[in-house]
């Protein structure tokens, strides 16, 4: 019974949850710029406008084009009811692990890379050719990782990887860190941040992600703006309570670990936020066609993750 | 007994359909026929897979053959499975036939074959002794190789078939020696003393090495494929759905017949190898369909792919097997035969969507179509499904295998082996990029083909195909929802079928309903049914929501598109230009694609020029290779076609005293 409530609640709490991480990232990156920011609060009212507003659809579109957004969203959302966020008690752990994860959010890209390419323009192609081209590395990149993550933990399932690692049976690995660095590359990637794309581009030659909605507007706009948000979050959730599970409560806690739980994880998201926005204000993006040498890099760390097991295992 | 007059009926319906090739009614005739018999055989071959362990398996000898050769036949569970895999791919074809048939190049070369096909195809599965199998599977090259050969006056079909016919032979030279090397010295050809042969270890892996290469050329393994890309798209495109879907699995029929039941101690060496050469075959499958142009050769390299997912489960199989970790081998031999499964369904539906596409449109060529979603609804609807399904999208079927397949190479480190810890996570990584590549393929298949504007006049006036063609392309649609989120109903049947080869039944945990873990209940879990319902809850609510609260309106408005105005078709991205980012990166080392642009000086108003170049890494150095050196060997062993009648008494002299000498000697 708790499971199921938690299960609602954890659904709504990852949509509810992240338009103000989204917000905290554009703060602290406005505070580092010297500007005064908009409120963390603004994404909420950007949804809304656009909400209100009525959606312009290409004469050329066709039906694909007027449903990928709610696939895209109930894709994103799904993913991110899967991985537990305060608690590991919740009713569709089991129905999905990992690479089923992985799977729910190539199923978004999938009909967002679609959606680029409905309208028969320049830019749509150009956006979902290279979407592709990153998740052609940052999909097997993200999936090695899993791959080490279950040798070290005998489980696909992320409930049940961090009640492995919260019971201490593993101590510092250095395949784990290889995984976490690799990890962060692959987010980074996934959510179209700096280096990789710059979420907030307009310049047509640099974008990715931009360039594959630019014919979107209105509602559909909304929905697609709300699946880069909940991805967002998904993906610090993954890295926080993967690699960093303290404070997640087990099934049978007490109100009071669970609400520990919540303060937790909300306390881990806003900091990888911050560390988010600050890294985004150093660097620079690169160009296209290094983002091959990142995410192999990416690739690599994760394949060696896999082997450092064995050797430190011989060793 | 049921089979046999099935299979008597598909020769009949080929006679048919050469004796009254005039009538114009016999080719709705023959697929119709088809159609019926092929319905047959996949109710029978369920109603075994249903009954297996509580009947005696059913066999048969016919005195068919040599006086002294009978024909055996026996149908297990196995041979049932792939009844069902193999008859209901057929049977959609055949149904897609009956609109289509009439409509190919040179209906009257394909009609009398395409039962005969059909037929030796079944032969195969159902023959107990290596002289039927032989046989069949003999029937089975030469009647696909002449369908290959059906469109005789386009010499690119002439080329294809002849690789064919090269490949094909080898093929079967393979597996002649193979069931030789069964027999042994006493000849004794019947599969049940195969069972109990006594080999010597170099007999053993000469018969594993054979077994490999002769089904692995049919199979289309790297690098045996050569002629796969060349012969599928030449066939009609029904044809090529069989050839694709259904023939490369009689192939891993052979396989697993071979290499699991005539033999039960292959050494897990060999299935790292077939690990290894899995995991080639569908990176290399998949990059090469992600450069193609042409609609059908993109889908027979996504062949060799799939191929090679289903090559990685099967030699994890016979590597857990060998390990003693038997309920590990039965899970990856469900995940391979899942896909098989899979891929027939899938593969079919898309080959019979090119096909639908080839009638309307005229055009297989990627940047000759476009914007069909809108002209052709149901056609662009079921080609959308069978993207989905072959890129491993939840919750459809091909994500399942595929996730079972993933599910057991991670368990691959099970095995205290250096080779199998050291080499599993790199078959990982290669098996992850073709799933990855996959869905870029795919993205690009479906984009450039339906979506979009139309980059041609034929794209713009295309049509929707007939009925019985778009219920031919929806029933293997809807089955692939099905087996996607109702796996648990399949792995257990399948695993009756793995249960003879592994002498284990999986346990409670993998079929227990509605979850799927394989491995146990805490190893990690799937239920597509749950995603599927949860998925629905969420859109429901988020439709919900966003009608409720949102503004309903929709204005239809030209292309924005940034502000240019773009009246030119040919400004949209391209295939070549969607590959463009992957060959960059992959192409220029494994094809030695080369980009040249060049640009007219300042002032002049000459059009720039941009032109790719590529090589196939495999044809160019491996089959030229040999080629050279048989027209080398062919040049030196040319003298002797010149001799005078005295030199040519002296030689046959000098060899029989050569002969005598040698028998001589071994008397000794």
């Amino acid at each position: 019974m708790m499971a199921f409530l938690f299960g609602i609640f954890h659904t709504w709490l990852v949509l509810v949850a992240a338009p103000l991480i989204t917000g905290i990232v554009r703060l602290t990156k406005a505070r580092l710029q010297g500007r005064q920011g908009a409120s963390p609060l603004q994404p909420y009212r950007d949804l809304w406008r656009l909400l209100q507003k009525e959606s312009v659809i290409a004469e050329t579109a066709s039906w694909l084009f007027r449903i990928a957004p709610y696939l895209v969203f109930v894709a994103v959302w799904l993913a991110a009811t899967i991985m537990p966020t305060f608690t590991t008690d919740m009713i569709l752990t089991p129905a999905a692990d990992l690479i089923a994860l992985v799977a729910l959010l190539g199923t978004a890209r999938f009909f967002t890379a679609l959606a680029g390419l409905d309208a028969g323009t320049a830019f749509g192609g150009l956006g979902s050719s290279r979407e592709m081209f990153v998740a052609s590395i940052g999909e097997p990149a993200m999936l090695m990782v899993i791959f080490s993550l279950s040798l070290l933990t005998h489980t696909t399932s992320p409930a049940n990887m961090i009640a492995y690692v919260l019971s201490g049976h593993i101590g510092i690995e250095v395949s784990a860190g290889l995984a976490l660095a690799s990890m962060v590359m692959v987010a980074i990637a996934e959510n179209g941040r700096i280096p990789i794309d710059n979420p907030t581009t307009h310049l047509e030659l640099t974008m990715i992600h931009e360039a594959m909605v630019l014919e979107y507007s209105g509602r559909h706009l909304a929905l697609l703006e709300a699946a880069a948000m909940v991805r967002l979050l998904l993906f610090m959730t993954i890295i926080s309570s993967l690699f960093f599970p303290w404070g997640i409560a087990f099934v049978d806690a007490g109100p009071g670990e669970v609400l520990l739980g919540l303060l937790a994880w909300f306390a881990k998201v806003s900091v990888l936020a911050m560390v988010l926005g600050f890294c985004e204000s150093l660097v620079a993006k690169m160009r296209v066609f290094q983002i091959a040498d990142f995410l192999g890099g990416a690739l690599l760390l994760a394949l060696l993750a896999t082997i450092f097991l064995y050797v430190s295992e011989a060793v | 007994m049921i089979i046999g007059t099935v299979l008597a009926g598909f020769l009949c319906l080929g006679l048919c359909g050469l004796l009254f090739n005039r009538s114009p009614l016999i080719h709705r005739a023959v697929y119709t026929g088809c159609l019926v018999l092929t319905s047959v055989l996949v109710g029978d071959g369920l109603w075994h897979i249903v009954q297996s362990g509580q009947e005696a398996i059913p066999s048969m000898v016919l005195p068919f053959g040599l006086p002294w050769l009978k024909a055996h036949f026996r149908l297990d569970s196995l041979s049932a499975f792939f009844l069902v895999a193999i008859n209901f791919p057929s049977a959609l074809a055949s149904l897609f036939g009956i609109g289509y048939g009439g409509h190919v190049p040179e209906p009257k070369r394909v009609t009398p074959l395409f039962p005969v096909f059909l037929f030796a195809m079944n032969g195969v599965l159902i023959s107990d002794d290596a002289f039927v199998f032989l046989v069949s599977w003999e029937v089975m090259s030469l009647s696909s190789w002449l369908l290959v050969l059906s469109d005789h006056t386009n010499p690119e079909a002439r080329r294809a078939a002849m690789v064919y016919l090269v490949m094909a032979v080898f093929g079967t030279f393979c597996l002649l020696s193979a069931f030789g090397l069964l027999a042994g010295p006493t000849g004794a050809y019947g599969f049940v003393t195969m069972r109990n042969a006594h080999l010597s270890p170099l007999a053993g892996a000469l018969v594993v090495l054979l077994a490999l290469l002769g089904t692995g050329s049919k199979a289309g393994l790297v690098p045996l494929h050569a002629w796969l890309p060349l012969a599928h798209p030449a066939a009609p495109s029904h044809v090529s759905a069989l050839m694709s879907g259904v023939m490369t699995k009689v192939a891993i029929y052979g396989l697993i017949r071979i290499l699991y039941d005539l033999r039960s101690d292959v050494g897990w060496e060999w299935g790292f190898v077939m690990m290894v050469l899995g995991a080639v075959a569908a990176a290399l499958g998949v990059l090469y369909a992600l450069m193609q142009r042409d609609l059908k050769t993109l889908l027979a390299y996504s062949t060799v792919e799939n191929v090679g997912i289903i090559f990685i489960a099967l030699g994890l199989a016979l590597a857990f097997r060998d390990h003693g970790e038997i309920a590990l081998s039965a899970l990856s031999l469900v995940a391979a035969l899942y896909h098989v499964v899979n891929h027939a369904l899938f593969k079919s539906l898309l080959f019979l969507g090119s096909g639908a596409i080839l009638q309307a449109t005229g055009e297989r060529n990627l940047d000759k179509l476009g914007g069909l979603l809108n002209r052709m609804p149901i056609t662009g609807f079921t080609f959308l499904i069978g993207a989905c399904a072959i890129s491993a999208l939840p919750p459809l079927n091909g994500f399942v295998s595929e996730w079972l397949v993933f599910q057991s190479l991670f368990k691959g480190p099970t095995v205290a082996h250096w080779a199998m810890r050291f080499g599993v996570p790199v078959v990982g990584v290669a098996m992850a990029l073709a799933a990855a590549f996959a869905a870029t393929c795919f993205v690009r298949a479906f984009g450039i083909v339906f979506l979009g504007r139309p980059r041609s006049k034929q794209a713009e006036a295309a049509v929707e195909v007939p009925y019985s063609m778009q219920i031919a392309m929806a029933i293997p649609a809807v089955l692939c929802l099905c087996l996607g989120v109702f796996p648990v109903m399949v792995t257990s049947g399948i695993a009756t079928v793995v249960e003879p080869l592994v002498h284990v039944v999986l346990p409670a945990a993998v079929l227990g309903w509605p979850w799927l873990s394989p491995v146990s209940l805490t190893a990690g879990s799937y239920s597509a049914t749950m995603v599927l319902l949860t998925g629905a809850g969420l859109m429901i609510t988020t439709l919900l929501v966003v009608h409720h609260f949102g503004n309903r309106a929709i204005r239809r408005a030209p292309i924005w598109d940034c502000g240019h105005r773009e009246e030119i078709v040919n400004s949209q991205y391209s295939a070549d230009s969607f590959a463009q980012p992957l060959r960059r990166v992959f192409g220029s080392v494994v094809f030695r694609a080369r980009e040249q642009v060049e640009m007219p000086p300042p002032g002049e108003m000459s059009p720039a020029r941009f032109s790719l170049s590529m090589s196939d890494p495999i044809w160019n150095g491996l089959y030229l290779g040999i080629v050279r050196v048989i027209d080398a060997i062919a040049d030196r062993v040319n003298l002797l076609q010149f001799q005078t009648v005295r030199r040519y008494l002296l030689m046959m002299f000098l060899t029989l005293v050569l002969l005598l000498l040698v028998v001589a000697v071994r008397q000794q």
